[in-house]
This record gives C-alpha cells, structure tokens and sequence, in this order.
C-alpha cells in the first residue's frame, strides 16, 4: 500500500531493485545476450567472425558490425564489462529481493496458529465435514492423534461462544524459505567464481617426457606463474582401441619434486587429474618432438630366460639380452603404414599413432643378420630366431604431455553452492507448507467435525494426505464402536 | 533377438500407437485409446529390452578391449548413452515412461496423440538423417563415473520438459479457437520451428561436417545450405497454421479442462528443472575433472543455461506475478525450444562454428 507521501528516490530505487520484474527482465536480457555468445565465437578469430556475421547482415556490411560488436566485447562478451554488470544488477536484485521478502516468510513461518473463524474455515481449498455419534472430547483425542501421526503438534483452544474445540497443527513451514535457498545458492556460486578468479590461475604447460618445470603459463598472456614446486612428466603414452587409430586412453605419469625431493608420483588421465598443494594437474593435449635430443628406444627383450627392458639411442648398437645379437635402431616412424596400391611403407600422421622402428641385427658386430620393422601395435613383428622376441615399446622423449594447470580457491564455494542449489530446488518444489484446522463441536445429540485445509503449493497431494486424516478420524471414532 | 531387432519393434510400436492416439481423439472410442496405451506399453518394454540388450552388446566390446576392467567399471563404462542416436532414443524412451505415468494417475489419454508424434519426430529424424547406430568404444574424455548420472539426469528433464511441451501445446490450441488470435499464430509458429530444426538438423547431418576453410578449420555453411530451408519454413508454418484448428475442434470436444493441462505443465517443469539444474551441475562437476573448468561458456553449457533462464522465467511469472493460463503456456513452448536448440541445435548447427560437439 503506497502512502500519501511520496517515495523519494532511494525508496525508488530499492523498490526498483526489489521487483520481480527486473528479475524477469534481466533473466531474459541474460538470455538473449547469451545466445549471440553462442552464435560469434569467443576468443576473437577474426575471419571466422566476419564469416558469421556476414550470414546475417552481408559481406559489405560485416566488417562495420564486426567493429562495431568487437568495441562492445561481443568477441569475449562472458568476460565483457556489460555482461558482468549485468550479473552483478541480477546478484544485487537476489540480495535486495531476499531481505525484501524473507521477514514477511519469517513471519508467517513463526506466527502462532490460531484457531479460525467459521467463515474462513469454510473458505479454506480443502474442506471436509463429517458428523460422528461419539462425544466431543473423545473426537478431540482422535483428532489430536490423527494430527500426531501426521507429523504435526496439534494445539487446541476452546471457543468461549459456543463451546466447541479446534485442534490444529501445521509442518513443513520451512520449506517457504527454499526457494531463498536457491537465490542464496546462486550468491554462494558467483561469490566462488569470484574468488577462484582473484586468487586462483588458470594456465598451461607442455612437457616433454623426462622433462620439468617450476612455472606453468597462463592463458592468453603466457606470463610465467611459479608453482612454488617442481613437476616433471616421466611418460607420455597414447593408448588405442585395438589396432585402431581410436584413442583408447590419454596418461602421463607425472612426478612432483619439492627441493629435489620427490614428494609424489601419480598417472594422470583424462577425468584423473593429480592435485596437489591446491595446484591441480589435468591431461590436456600431447604432441609430438619433431627433433628429439635426448630420444631413447624402450624394447623388451624376451628369452627362454625371461624379460629385460633395454633403452638405446638411435644409430648406437646395444646387445640383445640372452642372445648374441646386437641390434641398432636406423630408422623410425610415428605412424607406419603400407600403401594399399603400391605396397609402399610410408608414414601417415607425425602424431605417434602406430609407431615403429627400423633395426638393423647383427652378430659379433659385422655380420649383418637382416634389417626389418618392428611395430609397437603388433608385437610378432620382433620375433626373432630361436623363440626370442624383440618388441619395440615406446620411444621415449620424443613426445610432451600437454597439462592444464588451475588453482581455484573458490572451487568448493561453487560445489557448496550446487549441493544447497539441489538440496533446496527440491524443497521449494516439493515440501508444503501446510496447515490443518479441525473444528469439534457438541450439537446435544451428535458431534460435527469441521476440517479445513490449506498448502502453500502441491494442494492435489495434501488433498489426499487431507482425505486420509479424514478417514482415520472416522475409523478411530465409529471404528471403536 | 540382438538390440537393433528390438528398436525396430518399439518405432513399428511407437508410430502405430501415435496413428491410434490420434484416432482416439478423432472417435473417441474407448478400445482405441486402450490399444493405443497398450501398444505404448509394449513398445516401451521392447525399448527397454532393446536398451539393456545394447548395453550388454557394448558390455562385451568393452570387455575385448579392456580385459582388466572390473565387471561394475565395465559396465559403467559401456552405458548406452555416449552418442547422438543412443541418447535420441533414451530420451524416447525417458519421455514414453513419464507419459505412461502421466497417463495412469490422471487417468486421460488425450495427452497421448501430442506425446507420440514427438517420439515419432525423434524417430524418424533419426531414420532421416542416417545417424550412426554403431557401438562404438568409448572416448578418453567420456570414460567418466559422472557420464551416467549427467545424462540420465538431464535426459529424463527433458523427457519431462517434452510432455509440459505437450500440454502446454494442448492447452494452447483449446484456448485459441481463432486463427488471428496472437496465441494460435504463436503455437503455430513454434509447432513448425519445431519441425523446421529437424529438418535443418536432418539436412546438416545428411550433407556432413561443414567444409573447411584453408587453415584446417571450419568454413561455416554456406547460403546454398541455408536459403532452400528458409524457404521451407513458411511452407511449414502456414500448413500448421491454416489445419491446426482442426485440433482446437477436436480437443474441444472432449473433456478436458484447462486446469488440469496447465497443471501438468506445471508439474512437468517442476520435475524438469530440478532435473535440468542437477543436469549443469553434474556437467560442470564433470568438466572440472576432466578439464579444470566448471564452467568455460562453451555453446552447449550456455544454451543449457539459456534453457535455465527460460523455465526461470516460467516459474518467476506463475508463482510471483499469478500467471496462468495462455501466457505461461507460451513461456513454456518458448522453454522447450530451447530445449530443443540445446540439445539438438548446438551440436548440429554451432558445431560449424565451434570444436565442441559434433554429435
């Protein structure tokens, strides 16, 4: 109710804030804004863009509107300045609705109940009217049991005019305050992404295998950010399905070194990251080394008298363990593959997809045996005479783990956030607040009872819940009969 | 019977349920709209035989490849529910069963010749654009416990959000006897967007990934692509336009009031939002392991956040400002397009345009 008085404009102002109706119109600005994010792509790419536009307004005019749509940020409009004004008016609103509205809930969540006249009673959504031969004292019991036993705490009060009773009860009040719950939720969510962009980082770093680094690079501005520790990539692999090229698994077993001491070790993988000291390690991306400085062959040499692993360096011969071979690597290839028309071997990927070496065996040094492939996929390709095997594993060094590299404090304000954000959506949609009046009245010969309902949503469900009151009401009185 | 046999038994199940619902509503006989609950029925259960039938195929693949999986990571792993066909038919599958529910406790079968003309849209878009049906091993990044609950969770929202569409749709029609009426022509024009994105989304995918530009990169598609389908979409509009009425006639003769339409809309949202925000989340906890980002504003999160907003606004305006009726119909119709866009639209259509997605 507005007074005579009129509203200065700070009053204005709240009551602006305060409405539902910048709420709706925000939401649908913020929805709107968000589709043409959706649409010109984030981080500018500058021809791809003017493709984009050029759909919608023509060539001619797409390299104006892109200018024009560049100056307002729409190239990296989530982070634009608008864009977080507008988060801000739309977190400002949540605040200013909230304690707008939460004393009034207060109120009606901690108000005493008090017993209803007739003419409300009988206006109440849910009404039942039953008459019973028992007395009024013991409908009253029932009627105190019945409300019992549906999870409220009846009260009663005697009317002084007629003589009659009302027992009545209420529960889940609380649920009124769920959906404040969620408006807070959504506060706790952005306070988290606040935080984790203040004093968090987000950043990069390519490792060669037997590689390490002290810093990791952010994005974007590729500025060095200490990790305050040492992280070293021990290997690199790519695992397939089958002999397909489809990857199978990403993983790099990483080592993190504080003062030259190794401190922990792990694989990471793709949805497996390691973590430590709040700095988190994801499998981001790999790649090869075109020119391996340090490259190292990694075969298993199999003998009647078991497996030994052997590291070699391309063009240096090393001999064969449990044998009196030698071998030296000549020649290698990432991804090897035969040409179906010409029978040619060539390699189809520089990514190591199907690696494979070429290895010239000899004997005593001189007499070159043979020179052949050995593939990593299929293993019979080192078969060697006499029942030993040399199979080619991996080529060290001359891959890097591509890792993504995050600290973000706020991360578990944003996941406190999303657990209340559940918890309470099902609240506000699901629990009711609900009231129960039940009016008991002597009329000389026979005991009317009057039941009045209400819920603040879910009305069809209460009117069931109601329904059975009703009946347990009845049983308990004509049922004792 | 191998899964592929099933499927096709629940879309022969499916398209014949939604030609009886349909003649319910034209004769109004008792023993159609039985047989037509009966054959959904059915087709369900050969849906959900087919499912868990597909399952266990993908369950063996897994197993050849990954022999030193436990049974329980095997088959989490080989959940149907990694590509565009397998969660195209969950979704069938999710939607059907809320209908059967819907159908049971508001003992009505009206609701039935809108829910399964959407099954039968998803199924022939599916026949129509060719998507692929092969079981396929799962990708490193997909190879996640949360890939499970995010999917089951956000498609039984939308399975949700489809029948509020259809009784919003429903409840749209019964109140615009009119064909000037700003409503009719509202419903109208989404009823054909509707089909038109599937058209669209049927064309992208027969014609294949848009072609690439030098650097290796897409292009974006053309105006040969686009032109011939805006054309289309006045076609598509006017015919629902000039015979929809026939619906209001039909829906008008029976006894149907709005009310109860414009509750299970309700209730609908009110199960398919919870859902969809437990969708995000589970998303944003997913990608933060797998990426260290909970949000990064790619086109699918957005939209999903789109989505977020409009069912927002949905609930904003019939519980604070009392909306009923009409207008909040519109809001969800409004909602269930993007929907629609988010899930089918971002992955066709934007993936020219961004690396994500792709199907």
């Amino acid at each position: 109710m507005s007074e005579k008085k009129p509203a200065s404009v700070t009053e204005k102002i709240w009551n602006m804030l305060s409405s539902v109706t910048l709420a709706v119109v925000l939401i649908a600005i913020l929805a709107v804004t968000s589709i043409v994010g959706t649409v010109i792509e984030q981080s500018p790419d500058y021809d791809k863009n003017i493709k984009v536009i050029s759909t919608f307004v023509g060539s001619g005019a797409a390299p104006a509107v892109y200018k024009a749509l560049n100056s307002l940020g729409f190239m990296d409009m989530y982070r634009s300045w608008w864009f977080l004004c507008l988060l801000m008016l739309f977190s400002i609103n949540l605040i200013v609705c909230s304690i707008e509205r939460l004393p009034r809930i207060w109120k009606i969540v901690h108000d005493p109940m008090i017993p209803l006249k007739d003419n409300v009673l009988r206006n109440l959504g849910i009404r039942h009217e039953i008459t019973v031969s028992s007395k009024a004292d013991d409908a009253r019991g029932v009627v105190e049991g019945v409300l019992k036993a549906g999870g409220m705490s009846p009260q009663t009060a005697s009317s002084q005019e007629d003589g009659s009773v009302q027992v009545f009860g209420q529960k889940g009040g609380w649920a009124r305050f769920g959906v404040y719950v969620v408006h807070g939720s959504i506060l706790i969510i952005f306070i988290g992404a606040i935080v984790g962009a203040i004093w968090g980082f987000k950043g990069g770093l390519n490792l060669p295998e037997g590689a390490d680094s002290d810093v990791a690079y952010q994005y974007g501005s590729g500025t060095e950010i200490p990790l305050g520790f040492t992280v070293r990539c021990n290997w690199y692999e790519t695992e397939f399905y089958g002999s397909s090229d489809m990857p199978k698994l990403f993983k790099s077993e990483l080592t993190v070194l504080e003062n030259g001491r190794e401190v922990m070790k792990k694989w990471i993988r793709v949805n497996d990251p390691l973590n430590y000291k709040g700095v988190t390690f994801y499998q981001s991306s790999y790649g090869p080394i075109p020119t391996p400085q340090n490259g190292l062959f990694v075969f298993k040499a199999k003998t009647q008298s078991g497996e030994q692993m052997v590291w070699a360096k391309m063009n240096q011969p090393f001999k064969i363990p449990g044998t009196d071979m030698e071998a030296t690597v000549v020649n290698f290839s990432p991804a090897l593959t035969t040409d179906r028309n010409t029978g040619q071997l060539y390699t189809y990927t520089s990514s190591m997809n199907n690696p494979a070496v070429e290895v010239r065996f000899t004997r005593g040094g001189q007499e070159v045996l043979r020179t052949g492939w050995i593939w990593k996929r299929w293993p019979d390709t080192g078969k060697l005479q006499g029942g030993a095997a040399l199979e080619f594993e991996h080529y060290w060094g001359a891959q890097y783990t591509g890792l993504q590299v995050r600290k973000d404090p706020g991360v578990w304000l944003v996941y406190l956030g999303c657990i209340l954000m559940s918890i309470a959506l099902y609240v506000a949609f699901f629990i009711s607040h609900r009231k129960v009046w039940v009016k008991i009245s002597d009329d000389g010969r026979k005991t009317r009872i009057l039941i009045g309902a209400s819920a603040h949503k879910n009305r069809h469900a209460f009117e069931k819940d109601v329904q059975k009151m009703v009946s347990g009401i009845t049983a308990g009185l004509e049922g004792g009969v | 019977m191998d899964s592929s046999a099933l499927f096709n038994v629940s879309t022969f199940a499916y398209i014949i349920a939604m030609i009886a619902y349909i003649a319910y509503l034209a004769f109004k006989q008792k023993g159609i709209g039985l047989a037509a609950t009966g054959i959904t029925a059915a087709g369900f259960l050969a849906q959900t035989a087919a499912i868990v039938t597909r399952w266990s195929e993908s369950y063996s693949q897994w197993m050849k490849f990954s022999p030193e999986s436990s049974m329980l990571l095997g088959i989490s792993r080989s959940a149907p529910l990694r590509n565009l066909y397998e969660s195209l038919v969950f979704f069938i599958w999710s939607m059907i069963l809320i209908h059967l529910v819907i159908e049971y406790v508001y003992k009505n079968r009206s609701l039935g010749a809108f829910v399964t003309p959407i099954a039968g849209l998803a199924l022939a878009f599916i026949e129509m654009a060719g998507i692929g049906k092969e079981i396929q091993p799962l990708v490193p990044a997909l190879q996640s416990n949360w890939l499970i609950a995010h999917v089951l969770i956000s498609f039984f929202g939308y399975g949700a959000f489809a029948i509020s569409y259809a009784t919003a749709n429903m409840h749209i029609i019964l109140a615009s006897g009119d064909r000037k009426s700003q409503s009719y022509i509202f419903w109208a024009f989404t009823f054909s967007l509707f089909i038109w994105v599937l058209i669209v989304a049927t064309a992208g995918t027969i014609s294949g990934p848009p072609p690439e530009g030098m650097d290796g990169r897409s292009a974006g598609r053309g105006m040969s692509f686009w032109l011939p389908l805006a054309g289309i979409y006045p076609v598509l509009f006017f015919i629902v336009w000039r015979f929809g009425l026939s619906m209001h006639n039909l829906l008008a003769s029976f006894a149907l009031s709005a009310d109860i339409l414009d509750e299970i809309t309700y209730k609908g949202i009110a199960i398919g939002f919870p859902l969809l925000t437990l969708g995000i989340i589970t998303g944003a906890i997913w990608a933060d392991s797998a990426w260290g980002t909970y949000w990064s504003w790619d086109p699918k999160e957005t939209w999903s956040l789109i989505t977020w907003f409009a069912y927002a606004l949905y609930l904003h305006s019939r519980l604070m400002r009392g909306w009923r009726g009409v207008k909040t119909a519109i809001l969800s119709l409004i909602g269930f397009i993007s929907v629609v866009f988010t899930y089918l639209g971002v992955n066709l259509l934007l993936s020219g345009l961004h690396s994500y997605g792709g199907g």
